[in-house]
């Protein structure tokens, strides 16, 4: 009991003298995670727009599948990638394994399903008559997809904090192709994993509190979106 | 030429006709209205006109162009018009945002739009309501965020569909309002459907009376509310008298009709040994106790089989060889007593009466 509370007192500490190393790792977490997030809504939203407004053969088959993709195992993403970025697969030639930018790429991947499902259900929620509201007062296609998805924006935003929340909490991804390189691609899970193994439960802690810290504030913007609707 | 025409227009739901074979010629500056009963094809024509759905077949004429040829020149016919749908949906938006919208779809510049939005606010008075989000207003409110809306843009046509309907009473008359100054100063272009009637004869030029997706009967109101070509259009403008009968003389106009054994006068070009249908309004029909001298031609005796009384007026039917619905107000029915099994005289004026060719 008595590690336990020195251990939560040494966090706070960590925290609160704003260590170095606590913040570089947070810092680096916030960055890729945000990364991962703001790439892949400028990939998913517009196509999740062009999947809701055009019909086509096995669309309802592919949105079943972008579904089912919402809670894929972030080690398998984790073998994607690290299959095709190691050194004898296809993309082994950009040298990228073990960066933070192959984190970004799987977590893009990770998160796009989750992106793309709930853009889409939260396009299919719009009235049809909006549409023809829009096209009636001379919308071009272009400009109604934008009303759509204006009228939409509060399930849009969810998807997005959601998306959010899976990328920085994960953490099979981050260590089989971040490699959990110190003070590189070092990030809060990988952090935490690698410090509770050591036994060197302070700093774990100290990384895990402001974990939860960041998943609070993500619930609290998420409740205040919900409650604007 | 006219402004717009439209040719041979037809549309296809499910493999079925909802709309066939309609031409119509619409002047600028005209108001025309659309009526009939529900389900009739009105909302599927404005769509077409609106360029919002393809026609099946025909074409629509802007000043003798053909606008359904591309989508690009769809798009630029749809930025002539503005189309104020039945249901009002607005975005979820400020109404100032809402009504901005198609502005800034066209290009113009904040200033420009301010200052017409503002200027349209006040036309359909919702000025104070301009910050407030146009979901939280009341479906009037709404529904005039619609027309301003529409109205923003300075259309060339508007298309209005039902534009008081699922409205209460003040709110719809308060819309009518709306509607009436805008035709009046804007000289705009109206087309508009309706299932009332009378919003039809209030609002519109002339109407066009469709039925089963097709145009049956074009004219102003008096021509169609007192002259119906046939059996539907008679019962949508309430002649809830439809008689049928053969001409049995006809002697330079005045002809004598049988009905049920009985005979009717009235003033018709069919001769001889046609099959007519008789239309008669029921306010039209004078209901009275005895065989007045009266100039009217036609007292026919019967019984009366029902009376129903709805506000200040009286409905009741008289079985004279066939049922003959009358509408006498609430005072004169207690007066003379009118109820069940009383006999009465039912009197029509030759001029009440309208014949029409039977159909099957």
């Amino acid at each position: 009991m008595a590690e336990i509370w020195n251990g939560l007192v040494e966090a706070f500490r960590l925290i609160f003298t704003f260590d170095p190393e606590v913040m570089s790792i947070a810092g680096l977490s916030l960055e890729i995670a945000l990364s991962s997030v703001v790439i892949g809504s400028i990939i998913a939203l517009p196509l999740a727009s062009l999947i809701h407004f055009n019909n086509f053969r096995g669309k309802h088959i592919l949105v079943s599948v972008i579904q089912t993709f919402y809670s894929i195992p972030t080690v398998t993403v984790g073998l994607l990638v690290f299959v095709l970025f190691s050194h004898s697969g296809p993309l082994g030639g950009l040298d990228l394994l073990f960066t933070p930018t192959v984190m970004v790429i799987g977590q893009v991947i990770l998160v796009m399903p989750i992106l793309l499902g709930m853009t889409i259900s939260a396009l299919s929620g719009v009235d049809r008559n909006i549409i023809d509201t829009a096209r009636s007062m001379g919308a071009n296609s272009w400009q109604t997809m934008l009303v759509v998805l204006k009228e939409a924006r509060f399930a849009v935003i969810a998807a997005v904090v959601l998306a959010f929340g899976r990328a920085i909490s994960e953490v099979g991804l981050a260590m089989m192709v971040g490699g959990n390189i110190r003070g590189f691609t070092r990030v809060l899970t990988t952090a935490i994993s690698l410090e509770t193994s050591k036994g060197d439960w302070e700093l774990s802690m100290a990384l895990g509190i402001i974990l939860i810290f960041i998943a609070l504030v993500i619930n609290i913007i998420m409740n205040r979106i919900q409650q604007r609707r | 030429m006219a402004f717009i025409e439209l040719k041979n227009l037809g549309q296809k739901r499910d493999g079925r006709h909802i709309l066939s074979g309609v031409n119509l010629s619409v002047e600028r500056g005209e108001s025309v209205a659309l009526i009939g009963p529900t389900g009739a094809g009105k909302t599927t024509l404005l769509r077409l006109l609106d360029m919002l759905d393809k026609p099946a077949t025909g074409k629509i004429l802007i000043d003798g162009v053909n606008v359904t040829s591309s989508e690009k020149e769809r798009l630029a016919t749809r930025r002539r018009m503005a189309f104020v749908l039945q249901k009002p949906v607005v975005f979820n938006l400020s109404v100032y945002e809402n009504v901005a919208y198609g502005l800034k779809w066209r290009g113009l510049d904040r200033h420009q739009i301010r200052e017409k939005v503002n200027h349209i606010l006040e036309t359909v008075e919702l000025t104070k309501y301009s910050k407030r989000n146009a979901r939280t207003l009341s479906g009037g409110e709404m529904q005039r965020v619609a027309i301003a809306r529409a109205i923003a843009t300075s259309p060339e046509v508007l298309l209005l569909d039902e534009p008081s309907a699922n409205l209460d009473p003040v709110s719809s008359a308060k819309i009518e309002d709306l509607i009436s100054k805008i035709i009046r100063e804007n000289a705009i272009t109206v087309i508009m459907a309706t299932h009332d009637m009378a919003q039809g004869q209030r609002l519109a030029h002339k109407i066009c009376v469709l039925v089963n997706g097709e145009i049956v009967q074009t004219g102003n109101a008096q021509q169609i509310f007192e002259l119906p070509k046939n059996r539907e259009v008679a019962e949508f403008v309430g002649m809830e008298n439809i008689l049928d009968g053969v001409v049995a003389t006809n002697k330079s106009g005045l002809a004598v009709i049988k009905v049920g054994g009985k005979e009717i006068e009235t003033v018709t070009k069919f001769g001889a040994g046609k099959e007519v249908s008789l239309c008669i309004r029921p306010e039209d029909v004078t209901v009275a106790l005895a065989r007045l001298s009266s100039s009217a031609r036609n007292r026919l005796a019967g019984t009366i089989s029902w009376v129903a009384f709805n506000g200040p007026l009286c409905r009741l039917e008289i079985d004279c060889g066939f049922p003959l619905i009358a509408l006498v107000t609430k005072r004169s029915a207690v007066e003379m007593k009118l109820k069940r099994g009383v006999k009465v005289y039912g009197i029509i004026k030759v001029v009440s009466i309208h014949v029409i060719e039977r159909q099957d």
